[in-house]
């Protein structure tokens, strides 16, 4: 018979080495998967894995790569720090969008004044925007004991309908001739979040990316606030015990998420996207709970794992056009990734014993 | 005495990494009350959980009257005539006596004939218990009751009883103690499991001692003293905490007609509390499990903040201050639940030194942490306190109870602190470790910091503290002189048997 047994502590080899089992086993079942529908399987995988980073285009990949994982792992940063405190950032897509519209309309403002200042202040602009959008729940929730997973998830289709109604009124393209969507900041200078080299996809949201790791890794390791963050998710009474205002952290985890989110929202406004429109969100604040979740809530493991899920975005649509895989098949492979994620994860604090049970 | 009601001829259990029972041997005869001695982790629990069919033995056998006896699971030892009384009940609280009885048996009677059994048992054993009543409503002593009427309901040839005194009042360890001596009387077998000597010397007529999983020997208590029995127990003589006579100064910490409603349903409010502690004392405060003892702690650990002039330290208000501003002034405190109040289980020792050591120990510069000092720190507290692990590096919950006892009580006292307040320090602590704590609260007394220990054990009080108080649903009795107090006032103080009376068998 094969059973689980508690380790008596979480077992280091294997925290490392579970994300590396996951994307194997995710390879091979991936494999079964793309084989069954007729395709073939070894190809399959390496043009979703192999081709965007060596492959024929990857000139074109490569910075698609940072720009597709910056902004996931700019948010998912963020949540982690709130998902370790066992704080619920769910709302992540609509601080996005908010930080986006302050920021771009905080620039706007000034069109078509050219000067180094405004891009530093559409900067500030959109994590005020997001941060403020994020500190409803946590009000809310301090205050009044609301749940910051409903506020927070709620406030993303309040703000999507916001980013409708500033599209269509507020920041419309005078010279649009009629189109709804703003001015593009890509044709501004001094709103254009621009490549700081040309042809890489580094743009400032991906220094802002990693300065953020780098950030939450300190936090996480090195300062009171994150000590007290860990503490909470693991032992809440034991955080109390240790000092820690529940009322802080929810504000401050719930603010910081919310201004990492608004400043990703800011950088692709000004950058890859250019413009605020209807359609401006396409998903990445819900993504980034993933990516959180497949960096095991590590800023190491978030940087890893954004860039994976860019990866697998990117691979998936060449897959889709060179080998007419399915769309459903790409999310199947992707839902895989984070399914054996999880699963495997549970070797981390358990292990597999085979034979008969003790009774305790 | 001819043939033993049970025998037990060698058994021997391993679990991997460690032999529970090794070769134990021995008889229970007839009619005997039999205690069953060992520290925590000697193999008592184990041992028991064999004959009641819930361990298979690795070796040896067990004899019922001179039958071989091999329960396979617990309703074949029932069926035996052998019948258990758990340390943890397992009761419905939404259920009545009487349902929550009918669960247990394999074919129950109509509600009204078990009712009228229960009461016929219950009168007839003098533990009175109305069959209708939620269990729910019930004290801790009633709800033992409801188990141990179950088992005479089978009318059991052995009933063993793990630790069944912990959670009693010295009234209704009377009353139990009384229906023990009728149901010996009547010739059913007891085996009786517990650490604490005196009962064991008032009521068992033998007792086998057991350590590390072996039985080191056999006694007939009431001819052989408490201190020798520990001894076999701990298998080296033992060092009773030495107390100097001590002077005590101005007032520490004292609390003025504190009330706070209690946190969540199954909590305690806390009534009108009034007490003083001046340095150099130690205050003891006891009273059955769940009278407000985790509600006092949070209030004076600063976890639950209160009006600013209910709490006062050195005659200033610090009702409103939280736990770090607390330590700051040096208010320390040990909270009874090891893994998860006072100690993060998935965290190492020297995350875990972090968690109250921050303030007094310069732990943290600016917020940020320095974790080379906290390894220090907790190695200091590893040395200085005898805990059991390879190092800091690991997990809490890596050690055992004790061991981790040590560490949240070493902890707390190696920052120096003014005021401690420790809830059940010695709490599932083997007796060596427990003398240990118990020493290094009164030389923390004895160095002039003012000491609070909330404890259910009363021997441990009775042990340290110079003066005692008693918690009762939610109310603190007025402190008086410990020495002197003898059990009866105690049990007053505790609020007595809770409104029960021993019924005129």
């Amino acid at each position: 018979m094969i059973r689980l047994e508690k380790r008596p502590q979480p077992s280091r080899a294997w925290s490392m080495a579970t994300p590396l089992v996951a994307v194997l086993a995710t390879m091979i079942f991936g494999g079964l998967l793309f084989a069954a529908l007729g395709k073939p399987p070894v190809e399959a995988i390496r043009t979703i894995f192999w081709e965007p980073l060596f492959g024929e285009f990857s000139f074109y990949y490569r910075p698609q790569l940072l720009v597709k994982g910056a902004p996931l792992v700019l948010i998912a940063i963020g949540l982690s720090l709130g998902f370790r405190a066992g704080i619920w950032n769910i709302g992540a897509e609509g601080q996005y969008i908010m930080g986006a519209i302050c920021g771009a309309g905080a620039g706007l403002a000034f069109y078509p004044a050219e000067s180094f200042l405004i891009f530093p202040l559409m900067v500030v602009a959109g994590a005020l925007g997001g941060w403020a959008w994020a500190m409803i729940p946590a009000v809310l929730k301090t205050r009044f004991g609301t749940n910051e997973i409903l506020v927070s998830l709620m406030l993303v289709y309040v703000a999507e309908q916001f980013l409708a109604s500033v599209s269509l009124g507020l920041l419309k393209n005078p010279e649009g001739f009629g189109f709804p969507g703003s001015r593009n900041l890509q044709a501004w200078d001094s709103a254009h979040n621009a490549e700081l080299i040309a042809g890489t996809g580094m743009h400032w949201g991906v220094v802002a990316a990693l300065i953020a790791v780098i950030f939450a890794y300190v936090l996480l390791n090195r300062h009171m606030t994150g000590y007290h963050i860990r503490l909470t998710g693991e032992a809440p009474r034991a955080a109390r015990f240790a000092g820690v205002n529940p009322t802080r952290l929810v504000l401050f985890c719930l603010g910081t998420s919310g201004a990492l989110a608004g400043l990703a929202g800011l950088f692709e406004v000004s950058g890859p996207s250019g413009q605020v429109s209807i359609d401006f969100n396409v998903g990445y604040g819900f993504t980034a709970i993933i990516v959180a979740f497949l960096g095991r809530l590590h800023p190491v493991g978030i940087l890893l794992a954004g860039g994976l899920m860019a990866l697998t975005y990117i691979g998936g649509d060449i897959a889709q056009s060179n080998l007419q895989l399915p769309a459903a098949a790409i999310q199947v492979f992707q839902g895989m990734l984070l399914f054996f994620l999880l699963a495997f994860d549970l070797l981390t604090n358990f292990r597999i014993a085979i034979g008969k049970p003790e009774v305790a | 005495m001819s043939v033993p009601l049970l025998s037990l001829q060698g058994l021997t259990k391993a679990y991997p990494g460690v032999v529970a029972n090794d070769t134990v041997s021995f008889d229970i005869g007839e009619g005997e009350v039999h205690a069953l001695l060992g520290e925590n982790g000697a193999g008592k629990s184990t041992l028991v959980k064999m004959i009641y069919g819930l361990v298979k033995p690795d070796s040896g056998k067990m004899l019922l009257r001179g039958q071989p006896y091999e329960p396979a699971e617990p309703r074949q030892a029932r069926a035996d005539g052998i019948a258990m009384v758990f340390q943890h009940f397992s009761l419905f609280d939404a259920l009545n006596v009487a349902e929550n009885i009918a669960l247990g048996m394999e074919n129950p009677p109509e509600m009204r004939d078990l009712a009228a059994r229960i009461r016929e048992v219950s009168e007839t054993y003098g533990l009175p218990l109305d069959p209708y009543r939620t269990v729910g409503d019930l004290s801790a002593g009633e709800r033992q009751r409801v188990e141990i009427i179950r088992c005479l309901l089978q009318d059991p040839k052995l009933l063993i009883m793990d630790e069944p005194t912990s959670v009693l009042t010295p009234q209704e360890v009377e009353i139990l103690f009384k229906t023990l001596q009728k149901l010996q009387s009547e010739g059913t077998s007891i085996l009786y499991i517990s650490h604490k000597l005196e009962e064991i010397r008032t009521l068992c007529d033998h007792a086998t001692i057991l350590r590390l999983g072996k039985n080191v020997g056999e006694c007939t208590p009431s001819e052989t003293s408490a201190r020798d029995m520990a001894e076999l127990m701990v298998g080296s003589s033992l060092q009773t905490p030495q107390r100097g006579a001590r002077d005590f100064g101005e007032v520490a910490m004292d609390i003025t007609g504190l009330s706070v409603p209690a946190p969540s349903a199954f909590g305690t409010a806390l009534k009108n509390v009034h007490l003083t502690v001046r340095k150099g004392e130690i205050l003891g405060i006891g009273g059955v499990a769940g009278n407000g003892q985790d509600e006092l702690l949070g209030v004076l650990s600063g976890e639950t903040l209160t009006e600013a002039d209910a709490v006062k330290l050195h005659g200033q208000p610090i009702g409103k201050l939280g736990p770090t501003a607390r330590r700051k002034l040096g208010v320390l405190a040990a909270p009874e639940e090891r893994l998860g109040h006072a100690a993060a289980p998935d965290m190492s020792l020297t995350e875990n030194a972090m968690l109250t050591g921050s303030v007094r120990e310069g732990l943290e510069k600016n917020g940020f942490l320095d974790w080379g000092k906290t390894k220090e720190f907790a190695e200091r507290i590893i040395k200085a306190f005898d805990v059991r692990t390879p190092g800091p590096g690991n997990a809490a919950r890596s050690l055992s109870g004790g061991n981790l006892q040590k560490f949240v009580i070493g902890r707390e006292v190696l920052q120096d602190p003014d005021v401690l307040v420790v809830n059940q320090p010695t709490w599932g602590v083997d007796a060596a470790a427990a003398a240990a704590i118990r020493q290094s609260l009164l030389d923390l007394a004895a160095k002039g910091a003012a000491v609070i220990c909330i404890s259910q054990d009363l021997d441990e009080l009775m042990e340290i503290s110079d003066s005692f108080a008693a918690l009762n649903e939610g109310r603190l009795s007025a402190p008086r002189e410990a020495a002197g107090l003898t059990v009866d006032e105690i049990g007053l103080m505790m609020g007595g048997a809770h409104g029960m009376e021993v019924a005129h068998v």
